[in-house]
């Protein structure tokens, strides 16, 4: 009889399923299983039968697993959301992190607390990885919308590209606005007008 | 008035207009409510985050606070039914194969014919799979229903599994599921892939199925009196909005923007209006009541739709029908909906809890201030329920 837990990692991801896996290693020598589609996913769970599975909040499927928490059949391992089990604070934590768990009945609260403390970690540094994607892309468009208004000034009242950058920047701080605002103003405007 | 900041939670779906009218048109501004909409991936995501606090209110199945109230699956936390959101919205749609063979043996039954359709499929005698959103729904409680009474409800001939909505069309299309019961727009999504074909509105079940709820934790509605009476408002009268049929393009416009439902609105107008579209042929029908977010009280959170929920639930999960419905009965605020919107003028129905099922023409009923008109609520096979006797 092994003492080693069965993980269940529900991932489409190839490059983050392994990102868990990893940060998981740390914690213990596991059986480690990914299930990358999401079709046909409860019966896949339960022929697995995981001690824990681990899944994105964000994943639409979660709704299939969440559904075995009913599994009623006496040949199924009745399955519980890890929150049941836990104190609040690692409740909040995880779905904060975006990381949903669920433990099959009877699992120790204090076998499972390690493995699921690194996976929040690992799911606080997907969402930092995210939020930063967004702020990269915002700022790319932003710097568009402004290079396009600098244009239409530049051609409509004869200036140079650094008077069109200071006469937007100043209607900017006399408004209290961005700077991107102002710019994405004028370029409807002048949309408008053409 | 000090402007408030509230944060509630939707699932992409054609029934969270109320929510999305209320931020869009300005009502929930009106209530000094500065409303922020957040879309969840699933509907267990919604109630976890609402049950934890991190949305304030939300778009909810209807049977998901009697779930908790049960103890049924996941959080313990208690929700309550502060509304109705909407009346109806779901449609049962089946694969092209399964449409086939019921063309080969005979006929596909009327789209508003639920002992038609029911029968059709018993006679085929196979085992189906089918697709729901979520084991506590409307959906599931609609199809356990009526295929109970058409018998076909053992565990043998029936198969039900959650997919979320999103992925319904793709599970029919692929042939992981033969039929699918779901909320609107991903009907008529399937319908414009050419993945199925509509077989029967949810409606031809039971004809005032109350969908989605306004729910709030018990804990939050308590302690917060005043922010709660003004979400009410705001919503209830995005419902009185919606209500009106020339606002039905405006109403599908809005839902069609990205941070909503990202479905075009001539898609999501198709439930609005209640003009579907049922089969990639381009036959289309009219469903009287198809949704409805207004009319015949259907906002009011009667006890008896709470019991009725309860008592369905109760029977499927092996716990005691009468216990059940009562605890059921009493996620159902009509207290607080009376308290709330009885001053703004909605109709207030003289007695909280009715017979379900007994009304087949719309039919006055006394109110507090004079007669309200109820929309016909009957279940397909007649059938009559009383909160009061939930054994039966």
């Amino acid at each position: 009889m092994t003492d080693k837990l069965t993980i269940l990692i529900v991932e489409p991801d190839k490059t983050r399923a392994q990102a868990i896996i990893d940060s998981l290693a740390a914690t213990g020598d596991h059986h480690i299983r990914v299930l990358s589609a999401s079709t046909g996913l409860a019966r896949s769970v339960a022929e697995m039968n995981p001690d824990l599975v681990l899944l994105d909040m964000a994943n639409p499927s979660r709704d299939a697993i969440d559904a075995l928490t009913l599994a009623s059949s006496p040949l199924e391992r009745p399955v519980a959301m890890f929150v049941d089990r836990s104190d609040d604070g690692l409740t909040k934590a995880a779905i904060e992190a975006g990381v949903s768990a669920y433990v099959v009945d009877g699992m120790q609260p204090d076998r499972i607390k390690p493995i699921l403390d690194a996976a929040i970690a690992r799911f606080h540094m997907f969402s930092r990885m995210r939020s930063e994607l967004a702020a990269t892309k915002r700022a790319l468009e932003e710097r568009k919308i402004i290079d396009r208004a600098k244009g239409i000034l530049m051609r409509a009242r004869n200036m140079s590209e650094d008077d069109a950058y200071a006469l937007i920047r100043k209607t900017a701080m006399s408004q209290g606005k961005k700077i991107a605002d102002v710019a994405q103003a004028l370029v409807t405007a002048s949309e408008l007008l053409s | 008035m000090r402007t408030l900041p509230l944060t509630l939670g939707f699932m992409p779906l054609v029934d969270a207009a109320p929510l999305i009218i209320a931020r869009e048109l300005g009502f929930a501004e009106e209530e000094g409510l500065a409303l922020t909409l957040q879309s969840a991936p699933s509907w267990s995501t919604l109630r976890d985050r609402l049950a934890l606090g991190q949305i304030e209110a939300a778009h909810m199945l209807s049977p998901v606070p009697v779930a908790m109230a049960l103890g049924l699956g996941g959080m313990r936390t208690q929700f309550d039914a502060l509304s109705v959101l909407s009346i109806n919205g779901n449609v049962i749609g089946i694969s092209n194969a399964l449409a086939d063979q019921l063309d080969a043996a005979g006929s596909i039954p009327d789209f508003l014919d639920a002992k038609a359709a029911g029968a059709a499929l018993a006679r085929l005698k196979k085992p189906l799979r089918i697709g729901v959103p979520f084991p506590f729904s409307m959906h599931a409680e609609l199809l356990h229903y009526w295929l109970a009474a058409s018998g076909l409800n053992t565990a043998q001939a029936l198969d039900v599994r959650t997919i979320p909505p999103p992925l319904m069309a793709d599970a029919i299309s692929s042939g992981e599921v033969d039929a699918f019961c779901v909320g609107e727009p991903w009907g008529s999504i399937t319908v414009e892939n050419g993945g199925g074909t509509l077989l029967l509105p949810g409606a031809a079940i039971w004809q005032f199925a109350p969908e989605k709820v306004l729910a709030v934790r018990h804990e939050w509605a308590t302690s917060e009196p005043d922010i709660t009476g003004r979400l009410m408002r705001a919503i209830w009268k995005a419902g009185r909005w919606l209500n009106q049929p020339d606002k039905h393009a405006t109403a599908a416009e809005i839902l069609s923007w990205p941070e909503y439902l990202g479905v075009s609105a001539e898609i999501t107008e198709r439930a609005l209006s209640g003009n579907l579209l049922i089969n990639a042929r381009g036959r289309s029908r009219h469903v009287p009541q198809m949704m409805d977010f207004f009319a015949g009280a259907a906002t009011f959170p009667w006890k008896s739709q709470g019991a009725w929920i309860g008592a369905r639930m109760a029977a499927r999960f092996g716990l005691d029908r009468a216990q059940s419905a009562t605890k059921a009965a009493a996620v159902f605020r009509s207290d607080l909906y009376r308290r709330h919107l009885g001053p703004l003028g909605a109709d207030l129905p003289a007695a909280s809890e009715k017979l379900e099922g007994a009304l087949s023409e719309p039919t006055r009923a006394a109110t507090d201030s004079g007669t309200l008109i109820l929309g016909p609520d009957r279940f397909f096979d007649g059938q009559v329920f009383d909160p009061d006797r939930p054994e039966r």
